[in-house]
């Protein structure tokens, strides 16, 4: 291919194809196609670029290096990046969102990471092999083929990579076990069950940048002597299935997976196994019991699965971005790696950032950067323009950190001790509209219905800790529903066998410790103060705002809005199911969300009454 | 129990051979039937028992415990609604509700017309998006409770949506 004038890229992963990019990609492809004398350009599909906040995503480069970034493009947009940009020179400012020294909010935004994980997502063609060899590809694993399975490990141990799924276990030391142990068969699996709900890390590497989690399992079978492996990948997930499954067929045709790979006697398979909906199946035990086709029930450890793990074999299970980091680590060399981070927590980390932040997407940060940089700096900021109360990381298993805790910088150990965990990467930033007690309670719900019921603190505990916030969010919680929490939060916890049941509790107990005031407010106040718990809540209409239109009326299901055409309507809340429908519907911002703290003796009142 | 017809015979033999070789395919196989079938019958179940010659229960086992089997037929319009938790800051409860009673029938359930079938899902990863949801696998973002009423609407008078 000729190295054309411009590079246009067209982000196709999930989000972006979920937001339009496909339709801007044919767009593209279709004008193209038409003058293809006239525009000197090639069109590429990529994968994630991260900027999830700004889909659909197109990149144009030049063959002198200049980068503009255009956000939010449709269809009927492509007529003008093509006539202005491609044949004009000059580019669309407009959809412009990024270009070095445009926006030195953006400038920081990209300054601030590091990108290795995600080297190539976003810049490398995903479904096609070529792209990726261009990229360096492959070459992590002909280091390692050279230096021999020991150096391999050693190399790890130097670069101090740790599990990126988050539990945070040295990685060298897990390839080291399986390769000692004794055994003729050994199996390597790559967990892509990736069931944190707000997570989504490993579906953009795998569907940008399959081949280098295949070249991480392969470095892993080769230093671990290990002849098959196994990628659990979670069936919602289509995209990145097909795209790793396009990926393992063009690294057999090229002689990277099958047997005497490269020369070198060393032979390994890949199989993926599609996870079929099952949260505890992310627990190492209970996914080798799904790859063996059973019901994914945790069992007892040990014995690890680096003894007797898959068909009773050694087995070592890691996580997508792990491998993800693997041919980089080989490819430039530990120390490459390691100048990044912390004392104890090397390298960089990958997080999907969302909820309430403004520039929502997937970001890799160097270990020990603050929390507030992240959210701030290259989140930038909260969205909603209200204050910043809250960030969530570990999902179901994680812990909330108040925003007074901003500057915890965020590594294995020091989220650690303020109760919260690393997680496998999901970042949650909650505004003052969030009620914690809320967000334990969704947590809590996940959890109870994930709970695979072989632990009875696990099956029972999760039903009764969800009861007791299902009474304080109705307003019927009592001050010995507090020391009810945190016992039973704590008995589960060393009651469970899995980490699923072990982690639970953390959503609750960290918003009770850190949001104390948000539970006081609802058991005895009977107020919800970010008027979201809809026992507490009530919906106004303010007279002086409505103009009688009734259209609230109209979609109103329950049928609580009743009036006069033309005159003020009024809300029944005995009626009233507190959808918000009304709210959105309402075009003169009439209807307003209430709650307000009650005074005990008013309760005494009501609860008599 | 309902009779096996012989093309779905034909099917479940076919996706049984083609895993014979593989340890632990067992759910491979009822996920493919699921997929060309549609659902994993207890009639399917009986028979996939006999030719693998693992037990109906331990099958029954799986099918119940992972929760992307379906032992009943899908409505017309499969719809999936976000439940993670970007969509739950951003309100996927409201969402949820407007499509339960627009569209006559609750989570996990199909509407008696055999329009709708409405499921929550944990995560789709489109968290940017959120709330999302899903249609026949198309993905629709950024969801108001307003726009899942209008979309269930449409749906009845026969839209072509995601198909």
């Amino acid at each position: 291919m000729a190295n054309r004038k411009y590079t246009i890229k067209v982000g196709l992963a999930s989000c972006g194809i979920a937001a339009g990019a496909q339709q801007v990609y044919d767009a593209f492809a279709n004008k193209l196609s038409q003058d293809e004398a006239a525009v000197d350009a090639d069109l590429i599909l990529t994968g994630c670029l991260g900027m999830c906040y700004c889909e659909p995503l197109v990149e144009i480069s030049t063959s002198t290096h200049e980068r503009y970034l255009y956000g939010n493009v449709a269809p009927h947009d492509v007529e003008r990046i093509i006539a202005q940009h491609l044949r004009g020179g000059e580019p669309v400012q407009d959809l412009l969102v990024y270009t070095p020294g445009l926006d030195p909010d953006m400038d920081r935004y990209f300054g601030k990471q590091v990108r290795i994980a995600l080297q190539n997502c976003g810049v490398i063609n995903p479904e096609a092999i070529a792209s990726y060899l261009a990229a360096g590809g492959y070459q992590g694993l002909q280091k390692a083929l050279q230096i021999g399975p020991e150096a391999v490990i050693e190399e790890l141990k130097a670069s101090g990579l740790r599990g990126r799924g988050g539990a945070g276990f040295p990685t060298w030391l897990k390839w080291s076990l399986t390769r000692q142990a004794p055994g003729e068969v050994k199996y390597v699996i790559c967990n892509a069950d990736e069931g944190d709900p707000g997570a989504f890390m490993d579906r953009s590497i795998l569907e940008s940048d399959p081949h280098s989690v295949i070249e991480g399992m392969l470095i892993a079978a080769f230093a671990i002597g290990a002849c098959k492996g196994y990628i659990y990948c979670r069936a919602e997930y289509p995209l990145a299935i097909k795209r790793l499954r396009l990926a393992i067929r063009q690294a057999e045709a090229c002689g990277y997976l099958g047997g005497d790979i490269l020369g070198s006697g060393f032979s390994f398979t890949l199989e993926i196994r599609e996870g079929a909906g099952a949260f505890v199946c992310g627990e190492e035990t209970a996914l080798i019991m799904s790859v063996e086709g059973k019901r994914g029930m945790p069992r007892f450890r040990p014995p690890y699965p680096s003894e007797k793990g898959l068909f009773g074999a050694p087995t070592s299970i890691n996580n997508v971005e792990t491998f993800a980091n693997v041919p980089r680590i080989l490819e430039r060399g530990a120390a490459a790696y390691s100048q990044y981070g912390t004392e104890k927590s090397k390298g960089t980390k990958v997080f999907a950032l969302a909820g309430k932040v403004k520039r929502g997407g997937l970001v890799e940060i160097p270990m020990g950067m603050t929390i507030n940089e992240i959210v701030f700096d290259i989140g930038g900021g909260i969205a909603t323009g209200k204050a910043f109360k809250a960030v969530q990381t570990g999902g179901p298993s994680g812990g909330c950190i108040p925003a007074s805790l901003g500057d915890t910088p965020v590594d294995y150990e020091s989220l650690g001790r303020i109760g919260a965990i690393m997680g496998s990467g999901g970042l949650l930033v909650m505004d003052e509209d969030t009620c914690m007690v809320d967000v334990a309670k969704y947590f809590l719900t996940f959890a109870r219905g994930e709970s695979c019921g072989k632990c009875t603190f696990c099956r029972i505990g999760s039903e009764k800790l969800l009861e007791i916030l299902e009474r304080i969010t109705a307003g019927k919680g009592t001050a010995e529903d507090l020391a009810l929490i945190k016992n039973l939060g704590e008995a589960v916890k060393t009651g469970s066998m899995c980490g699923l049941g072990q982690t639970m509790p953390n959503p609750v107990l960290t918003t009770l410790k850190y949001f104390a005031d948000e539970y006081a407010a609802h058991i005895h106040e009977a107020y919800c103060p970010a008027k979201q718990c809809k026992a507490l809540i009530s919906y106004h209409i303010d007279p002086e705002l409505c103009r009688g239109c009734g259209l609230c009326a109209k979609v109103c299901a329950v049928k609580a809005i009743s009036g006069e055409l033309r005159k003020p309507y009024t809300i029944d809340s005995a009626v009233c199911a507190r959808c918000g429908l009304c709210v959105q519907t309402c075009r003169f911002g009439a209807i307003s969300v209430e709650s307000s703290p009650k005074s005990a003796a008013s309760l005494g009142v009501a609860q008599n009454g | 129990m309902v009779q096996i017809t012989s093309e779905q015979l034909l099917v479940i033999e076919q996706i049984v051979n083609k895993y014979r070789d593989f340890s632990g395919a067992t759910i491979p196989i009822l996920q493919e039937i699921q997929n060309q079938l549609g659902y994993v019958a207890p009639q399917f179940i009986e028979k996939v028992a006999e030719l693998t010659e693992i037990p109906a229960s331990e099958l029954y086992g799986i099918v119940t415990f992972y929760s992307q089997f379906r032992l009943e037929p899908i409505g017309e319009n499969h719809i999936q609604m976000c439940h993670g938790t970007a969509c739950h800051l951003a309100g996927a409860n409201a969402v949820i509700e407007a499509f339960e009673s627009s569209a006559g029938t609750k989570c996990g359930s199909t509407s008696k017309d055999g329009k709708f079938t409405l499921e929550k899902v944990a995560c789709m990863g489109c968290c940017s998006l959120a709330p999302v949801i899903s249609v026949n696998g198309k993905i629709y973002g950024r969801m108001t409770a307003e726009k899942g009423q209008k979309l269930v609407r449409e749906l009845k008078g026969g839209g072509d949506h995601g198909k």
